[in-house]
């Protein structure tokens, strides 16, 4: 029997909001315990949500960007049950009135472009962390309510994917444009950025959809793909052996590369919701969308295609360039000033990142700005440098921050162009092999390079090479 | 004179005035509790060293001139709302030791205007009761009868009010818990428009039902302190950003052609006859002063009671998880997390608390939620709309506050489902948002107060109070205290 599997993902996205959901305090990461919280965040008694207007922009702004409909009406609603980290005993989420649904998201894989559907976006608030305890602690268990609070959005996809590949390349082009929107830093290893995998397989041609299992804890795209992967062989073999795929969510064990039975459907809460009576309904104007979609960043997708029309470079580089927003500003800034989008893109994709990789940081952090490395090329075009000692001149750059100039003129790198000088080294130089000269008169053409090398090496390879060909062949020819 | 017996506004006047000072009337209310409380069981917490102190600054104000009609007066807060640095126990074992770091926004507009905060009043536990027996500590008696309940919730704010140990209180109410109480005990219970009054700091029971009003001596008191708690909070998503009118200065006028509503499902069989009896000649009063009597039709009023029980309870079993020994409040230790919920919630809530917290559970639960809960929510907008369709041809509802007066303790413990039916006239109101004013009318033969109830247009609280202002001039009713 040949299966199928079905895939649809949930993910979880925290706002990139300078404050919670529902009250004033920081969502900054990695504070001290319990340092950035207040009453509300804390569920103390009495105390009452109020929405955080940034979060509905950053929400909606997600839904635009994925096609969705912005429902002019959606309602939160309470999510109950107990937990320690979870303060008021509910978490204020959305349910049958989401704030947007029905969307689209374009993906590509080896196998080509597909349309992955996207069911509904919702908003809701984080839960805190529970820490364990160690040592002489080892018995208790510790509440940090940092997190408590800070927004999220969940992004419900249909179960449009097949293979663990579709579900990779889903999760890939969703960060990039949350990332895009500057709505979420896309961490999966900080858990800003997570997901859980609703797998099932099916007979290949069957329609009605298997029984499925719903994967926890994959908080990187290798463990995305493995976690599905080893699902779906698992529920394959299950059936194989005559069993039955019961429904249940797992645990994904990264260092196993297992899935394991966390709870099973009988074992699943009933979270009891209901319409959370501290919110009005969240009305959105339509003026407010508007608003919002005139001022939505060009997306990845979008801008992969305009680099690739407007300055004629290969599907390949854009493809480099558009992957983050900050690089793409980047390269567009030094197109500007140089008007070369090929030497720009050769060289960004050369230097720049090479040695932005070589010391672990981002476009954003590097040390060389559009403008100097303008300047540099500017050089290599009048000839005042090769390509070869642009290079160095960089990377001097790149270590201490100077500008081109600077270190052309502290290094006294500089080609030499000027004919008067570079034939006065000529000169010189077949003085002090007559011999070759004479071979090379003779018909020894070869002999020419050797002629090239005795020049560049008494220029001490500051020569520009095109007007050292050039004067050298007059010369030997005589 | 005893500065005790007076209203807030003639107290105020006094004040004004510089006759006498806050701190000689806040220490005559403090001895009057001191005397008193034990038998009233009115207030949970009495804040004697922190009213001294507020009230030397309210003094302060009052020589500088920049004060209000509350600065200086001391009146007492249902134990309900939180009070920084003065714990809140909302009357129950699982907050006995419960000190916020916060005022709730009422308490915060009180000190602002200068008010004297005595104290924390007993209630039912969680405002959950009508009779204030559901306290976790001890009951509050009705100062006409010490054998009868003062009503409840907010029975201690009554109580408190009507024996003169509080210029005025300020309760909730969530199906009545300030018109029934101040009806039981002969004073003055208005429960504004829902999103009139910020609920930030109250502790809730009910959030879409759940309001804070005033208790008080007279209808000007009561206008006078909801003008100084009302108003637009940014802190409560749910309170409204309308102007607040000036309550005190709208109440004269008369109610010479203002058409009074009659819901013949309000008047009903089984009702006590001195209390119809009373409250007929309270209609006949506002008739001689020329109010239009307008017989209406309340349709979906049989179906209140049951609405209110699933709709409260479900908030309510939400609203109350978050007492879970966890952060604060009772923790009682056990081997495993699950049952140290289990143990502290046994222990920390009382039994019609626990009641009503597995009545709500059960009506949100998966597979009874649209029989349930959903229902009961399509049928509030029908009693909301039976409220607009009745506006359109009366300005103002009376109706008796309750259908007895009243009841002795012990009398309906045994039997939650009679109890829950002293608020059969209470609950609608809250159901539809709109505000509602209990007044003393009349008293039964065996000197129990009876009380009328007046319901308004949301947010038209300056009509219920002048129809209510000129019933208690024209009648001459209230001025009578009961015996201690």
């Amino acid at each position: 029997m040949q299966y199928e599997a079905v895939i649809g993902l949930e993910v979880h996205a925290q706002l990139l909001t300078g404050s919670k959901l529902f009250c004033a305090c920081s969502t900054r990461f990695g504070a001290e315990p319990n340092t950035q919280v207040c009453p509300v965040c804390l569920g103390m008694p009495g105390t009452l949500p109020v929405l955080n207007a940034k979060a509905v922009d950053y929400a909606i702004m997600t839904a635009l960007a994925v096609d969705c409909v912005v429902n002019p009406i959606s309602v939160f609603a309470r999510k109950n049950y107990f937990y320690p980290d979870l303060p008021k005993g509910y978490q204020i989420s959305q349910y049958n009135e989401p704030l947007s649904s029905r969307g689209r998201l374009d993906i590509t894989t080896e196998s080509g472009q597909k349309t992955i559907g996207i069911t509904r976006i919702h908003m809701e608030e984080d839960a805190g962390k529970l820490i364990h305890g160690e040592g002489a602690d080892e018995n208790y268990s510790f509440v940090d309510l940092n997190r408590a609070g800070v927004p999220l959005i969940e992004i419900v996809s249909e179960p449009d994917m097949r293979v663990a590949d579709e579900a990779v390349a889903y999760l890939k082009a969703l960060r990039d444009i949350l990332v895009y929107l500057g709505v979420c830093d896309g961490n999966m290893e900080e858990g800003s950025f997570r997901c859980d995998a609703n797998v099932s397989i099916r007979p290949i041609g069957q329609a009605a959809l298997g029984t499925k299992a719903e994967l926890k804890n994959i908080n990187s795209f290798k463990f995305v793909k493995d976690a599905i992967t080893y699902e779906i062989q698992r529920q394959i073999d299950v059936v194989e052996e005559g069993g039955k795929v019961i429904q249940e969510t797992r645990l994904f064990d990264s260092t196993r590369g297992v899935t394991v039975s966390m709870r099973s459907k009988e074992e699943a809460h009933d979270y009891r919701y209901f319409p959370e009576p501290d919110l009005a309904p969240l009305v959105v104007n339509e003026a407010d969308v508007e608003r919002l979609r005139e001022n939505l960043p060009e997306l990845p997708e979008a801008k992969r295609s305009r680099f690739g029309d407007a300055y004629g470079i290969p599907a390949y580089d854009a493809g480099v360039l558009t992957s983050t927003r900050a690089l793409a500003d980047y390269y567009e800034e030094l197109v500007r000033l140089t008007d070369e989008p090929k030497l720009s893109s050769n060289w960004i994709m050369g230097e720049v990142l090479r040695l932005l990789n070589g010391n672990g940081l981002t476009i954003t952090g590097s040390p060389v700005k559009p403008s100097a490395i303008a300047e540099l090329l500017a050089m290599i075009k009048d000839g005042r440098l090769s390509n070869n000692m642009a290079k160095e001149v960089f990377e001097e750059m790149f270590k201490t921050g100077k500008t081109a100039e600077d270190v052309v003129k502290s290094k006294g790198v500089a080609q030499i162009s000027d004919e008067g000088a570079i034939t006065g080294i000529i000169e010189a130089v077949i003085k002090a092999n007559p011999e070759n000269l004479e071979r090379y008169r003779g018909g020894k053409d070869k002999l020419f390079g050797f002629f090239v090398g005795e020049v560049m090496k008494a220029a001490k390879g500051q020569a520009n090479p095109a007007t050292v060909n050039k004067l050298l062949k007059e010369k030997l020819n005589g | 004179m005893d500065l005790t017996s007076l209203t807030v506004h003639e107290l105020s006047g006094l004040l004004q005035k510089r006759e006498v000072s806050s701190v000689e009337a806040a220490q005559a209310y403090l001895n009057r509790i001191a005397s008193l409380n034990a038998r009233l069981g009115a207030y949970i917490t009495v804040t004697a060293d922190e009213a001294i102190e507020a009230a030397k600054e309210a003094d302060k104000r009052l020589l500088s001139g920049a004060s209000s009609p509350l600065t200086g007066v001391p009146v007492s807060v249902k134990d309900i709302f939180c009070t920084a640095g003065v714990k809140t126990t909302c009357a129950s074992k699982i907050l006995e030791r419960f000190i916020p770091v916060y005022d709730a926004a009422v308490v915060a507009r009180l000190k602002d205007a200068g008010a004297v905060i005595l104290g924390k009043n007993n209630m039912d536990e969680f405002a959950m009761g009508s009779s204030t027996e559901n306290s976790a500590f001890f009951p509050a008696r009705n100062p006409w009868d010490l054998q009868r309940v003062p009503g409840g919730s907010s029975g201690g704010s009554a109580s408190a009010v009507a024996a003169d140990l509080s210029a005025a209180s300020v309760g909730t109410d969530t199906g009545g818990s300030i018109r029934q109480p101040a009806s039981c005990c002969g004073v003055v219970g208005l429960k504004p428009t829902y999103g009139r009054v910020s609920r930030y700091g109250m502790i809730a029971f009910a959030s879409s039902l759940d309001q804070a009003g005033p208790i008080t001596k007279d209808v000007t008191d009561a206008a006078i302190m909801l003008k100084a708690i009302a108003g637009f909070d940014p802190l409560d998503s749910t309170s409204v950003d309308l102007s607040v009118p000036d309550f005190p200065c709208l109440l004269s006028g008369g109610v010479k052609g203002l058409r009074l509503g009659i819901p013949k499902e309000y008047f009903i069989e089984g009702m006590d006859s001195q209390v119809s009896a009373s409250v007929n000649d309270a209609l006949d009063c506002l008739k001689k002063e020329g109010a239009l009597i307008v017989p209406i039709t309340l349709p979906h009023t049989e179906y209140a009671v049951s609405v209110y029980y699933l709709l409260a309870t479900a908030e309510a079993s939400s609203n109350l998880a978050r007492f879970d020994g966890v952060k604060y409040g009772l923790r009682v230790g056990a081997a495993n997390l699950i049952d140290m919920y289990k143990k502290s919630r046994a222990a920390g809530f009382g039994a019609e608390v626990k009641r009503r917290i597995m009545l709500g559970t059960y009506a949100l639960s998966a597979g009874y939620y649209d029989a349930y809960y959903k229902k009961a929510s399509e049928v509030r907008a029908l009693i909301k709309r039976d409220f607009d369709e009745a506006f359109k041809v009366c300005d103002v509802i009376a109706t008796p506050t309750c259908p007895t007066p009243a009841f002795k303790l012990g009398e309906k413990t045994q039997d939650p489902l009679t109890m829950y039916l002293s608020d059969i006239f209470t609950i609608s109101c809250n159901l539809a948002g709109i505000p509602g004013i209990s007044m003393p009318c009349g008293f039964t033969k065996g000197k129990l107060p009876i009380g009328l109830q007046l319901l308004g247009r949301p947010f038209d609280e300056a009509t219920i109070l002048r129809a209510a202002y000129t019933f208690e001039r024209t009648a001459g009713i209230g001025k009578e205290k009961p015996a201690l």
